[in-house]
């Protein structure tokens, strides 16, 4: 069915702008964001792969792994508000600390 | 078997009291004062030696077929069908080689007192001390194999020990080193001799090896077995071809000379060779080899003291040359008078060297006998002391050397043959002429001193008494063997003879007798001739010409003889020389350029690969996910492709 391949290919589309987001931008909610996005293109896959297959195994993982992001998501702001506040800054070129 | 009760359940006590005063001594010896050290010594070994005494006396009133006490401490190690526990072991054997070697080590360890009375290590030369008893009495009371080799080489690293006593001295260094790695490799045949025995006999305790030993053992094996002890006895009782060891020890201050290198170590082998009689009875061939080894060395050993002029290395030869004869008396299936004349020399022997000790620190260390004489009037109890010494090395009738060498003289006579006996008699000629050439040479004639001796060291008490007694036992120790010839009982032989089996017994009968006295007569006779020709040759005024003389004629043999018959020198290029070249190219070549250029190499690519890759670590995050972004790319690729 051609609506599968679609599906298919929105997920793509949605984790390669993630990825290129990720390795191009400089501010830590943007890299989060694109976090986002990958993992939902991830789930979108999951949902299409579902619809050919009529089992609801994706379905479930899917609601596990929106669930996770939000988790996700309010540790990892509340740790950027805590690195703005000592650093004054979210460009995540400047906290390479922990290096060799 | 009998279980130790009553007194000999105490028998654990013989060694243990010298270890702890060798602990006492290693631990807190240093901040007491010498004379504490010295009480603590003393008494320790004192105490076994009482305790060894009254041993003997309860031993006596026991039955002969119970003497034979078994003392189980722990079982060290069982493993299957092995089990090796400390045990020891009380036989008549045992018996007497402990009451000798604690009594003979207390007057050792007195005169000690005396002789090292103003080294500064005082403390580790009698912790050293101690722990040789202890291992010397652990050696001759093991009930098994095991703790037989356990004081067999705690005894030579005391030796060791002992002999590099002397440490900052190269001469003693290297003589220390000569005899651990000679006795060593003897020792090695002895420790696969142990294993053969386990082998054939599943067991290693002597109460159960050698009781079965004409079941278990072909004779083939038998002669395996009793050759490779023997290679074993050979080596730390300093026999043909492993005695080089011993005259060089004599860098070991004079009082361990006597203790460890003439009355208690270098005897360890004629007792192994006793304790294991059994298994040699069963092979002819290993007996030979005993007597032989034996004879050779006591001829070889006898030669070279003839001529030697360092008077701790004459009686070195001297020991090692006694020390054959007792394997003779081993070899010839006498096993009682060996150890009959094991106790007389430990007497003599100890006392010679002690006397020697005496002389050398009368005259401030000087060991050149040519550079003494006149000595008589200014220690006279070392001269009378050691007169009798020598009288009884030599074999005069009366003193306990006499009974014990014509005990073994008249075995090799019925059991090996008149040829060996004409030997060992102009041997015992030749013992007697160097025992009295040495004495002649420091006791008598004209003084020779080294002109910076202005006054003579008077031995304090400390060293003269145990001198007398040790006289005294020299004077009358024989008189525990006097033979059927003479009307006595010959008591050491009926004592012993339970441990050794009766194949060889000879009995007193009236022919034997005659012949008895016959050969002590001649072997008295060719003693007091060696005797009257080192008087003819050292102190009369006419033979004073006769060894210059003598030495010019026959220049080859002297150098001969004087060299030890070129045995180190041989040794030196066929072995030493070899093994120090291969342990040069080995250090050079292979280790140095092979094995440690691998190693910094391995060690240079590590440090250089640890600046390089740690700077991949860099700390910006959106590197590290473009690693895994490439990553995932390439094992997708991968999947992709295969």
């Amino acid at each position: 069915m051609l609506a599968a391949d679609q599906y298919l290919m929105v997920g793509v589309v949605l984790f390669g702008i993630g990825v290129i987001g990720f390795l191009t931008r400089r501010n830590v909610i943007v890299l989060l964001m694109c976090i986002e996005l990958m993992i939902n293109g991830a789930g979108l896959a999951f949902v299409s792969f579902c619809r050919q297959t009529g089992s609801l195994d994706g379905q479930v993982f899917v609601l596990f792994a929106m669930v996770i992001a939000a988790v996700e998501i309010a540790v990892a702001l509340s740790i950027v508000l805590l690195v703005f506040r000592n650093r004054a800054t979210l460009d995540v070129d400047e906290m390479e600390v922990l290096k060799w | 078997m009998v279980e130790a009760t009553g007194l000999f359940s105490k028998l654990w006590l013989v060694p243990a009291l010298p270890l702890a005063g060798a602990l006492f001594n290693c631990l807190l010896g240093r901040q007491v004062s010498n004379f504490v050290v010295s009480i603590v010594a003393c008494g320790s070994i004192g105490l076994a030696a009482v305790l060894s005494l009254l041993l003997f006396n309860s031993f006596l009133k026991l039955p002969v077929e119970q003497r034979h006490i078994e003392l189980c401490m722990y079982n060290w190690i069982p493993s299957g069908d092995f089990s090796a526990p400390i045990d020891l072991l009380l036989d008549p054997l045992s018996m007497v080689m402990i009451t000798m070697v604690s009594g003979v080590s207390f007057l050792i360890h007195v005169y000690s007192v005396g002789y090292m009375s103003r080294d500064e290590s005082f403390a580790r030369y009698f912790f050293y001390l101690n722990l040789f008893v202890f291992f010397m009495l652990l050696l001759v009371l093991a009930g098994n194999f095991l703790v037989l080799y356990i004081g067999w080489e705690g005894v030579g690293t005391c030796s060791y020990l002992l002999i590099s006593f002397l440490y900052h001295k190269q001469s003693a260094a290297r003589a220390g080193l000569k005899a651990f790695v000679v006795t060593r490799f003897g020792d090695f045949f002895f420790t696969l001799g142990i294993m053969l025995v386990f082998v054939q006999f599943k067991s290693i305790y002597f109460g159960e090896v050698l009781p079965r030993a004409h079941e278990v053992l072909t004779p083939v094996m038998a002669t395996w077995i009793a050759l490779l002890i023997f290679g074993g006895a050979v080596g730390k009782s300093a026999q043909v071809p492993l005695h080089t060891w011993l005259p060089d020890a004599m860098e070991a201050p004079t009082p361990v000379s006597a203790l460890i290198h003439a009355a208690t170590m270098v005897t360890a082998g004629v007792y192994l060779v006793a304790r294991c009689y059994p298994i040699f009875q069963l092979s002819p061939t290993a007996m030979s080899t005993v007597a032989v080894i034996g004879l050779l060395t006591a001829v070889i050993s006898a030669t070279i003291a003839l001529v030697n002029n360092d008077i701790k290395r004459i009686l070195a030869y001297s020991t090692v040359s006694q020390l054959g004869h007792m394997f003779i008396g081993l070899g010839v299936g006498a096993p009682a008078a060996a150890i009959f004349h094991l106790l007389t020399h430990a007497f003599a022997k100890a006392l010679l060297f002690l006397g020697a000790g005496a002389v050398i620190h009368a005259l401030h260390e000087e060991m050149d006998i040519r550079r003494m004489g006149a000595l008589k009037g200014h220690i006279p109890a070392t001269f009378w002391t050691f007169l009798v010494g020598a009288l009884a090395m030599a074999g005069i009738p009366g003193l306990a050397g006499f009974f014990s060498k014509d005990a073994i003289l008249e075995a090799s006579f019925t059991n090996g043959g008149v040829l060996l006996w004409l030997i060992m008699v102009v041997t015992a000629g030749l013992t007697a002429f160097y025992c009295f050439r040495l004495f002649f040479n420091a006791f008598l004639g004209e003084k020779r001193w080294d002109p910076h001796v202005e006054e003579v060291h008077h031995p304090a008490p400390v060293m003269t008494i145990p001198l007398m007694l040790l006289a005294v036992l020299a004077a009358v120790g024989g008189y525990m063997g006097v033979p059927h010839a003479l009307g006595g009982a010959d008591r050491i032989s009926s004592f012993l003879a339970p441990v050794f089996p009766p194949a060889h017994h000879t009995d007193g009968g009236g022919d034997s007798s005659r012949l008895g006295i016959m050969l002590m007569t001649v072997s008295s006779m060719v003693a007091m001739l060696g005797i009257i020709l080192a008087y003819y040759f050292y102190v009369s005024p006419e033979g004073r010409e006769a060894p210059g003389r003598l030495r010019q004629t026959l220049s080859g043999v002297y150098d001969f003889l004087s060299n030890g018959w070129y045995f180190d020198k041989i040794y030196q290029v066929v072995f030493v020389d070899r093994f120090m070249g291969a342990a040069n190219f080995f250090w050079q070549a292979v280790d140095t350029s092979v094995l440690d250029m691998t190693v910094r190499g391995l060690a240079g690519l590590v440090l250089g690969g640890g600046e390089i890759v740690p700077r991949l670590q860099t700390g910006l995050v959106r590197w590290y996910a473009l690693f895994m972004v490439a990553g995932a790319v390439v094992i997708m690729g991968y999947l992709y492709i295969f």
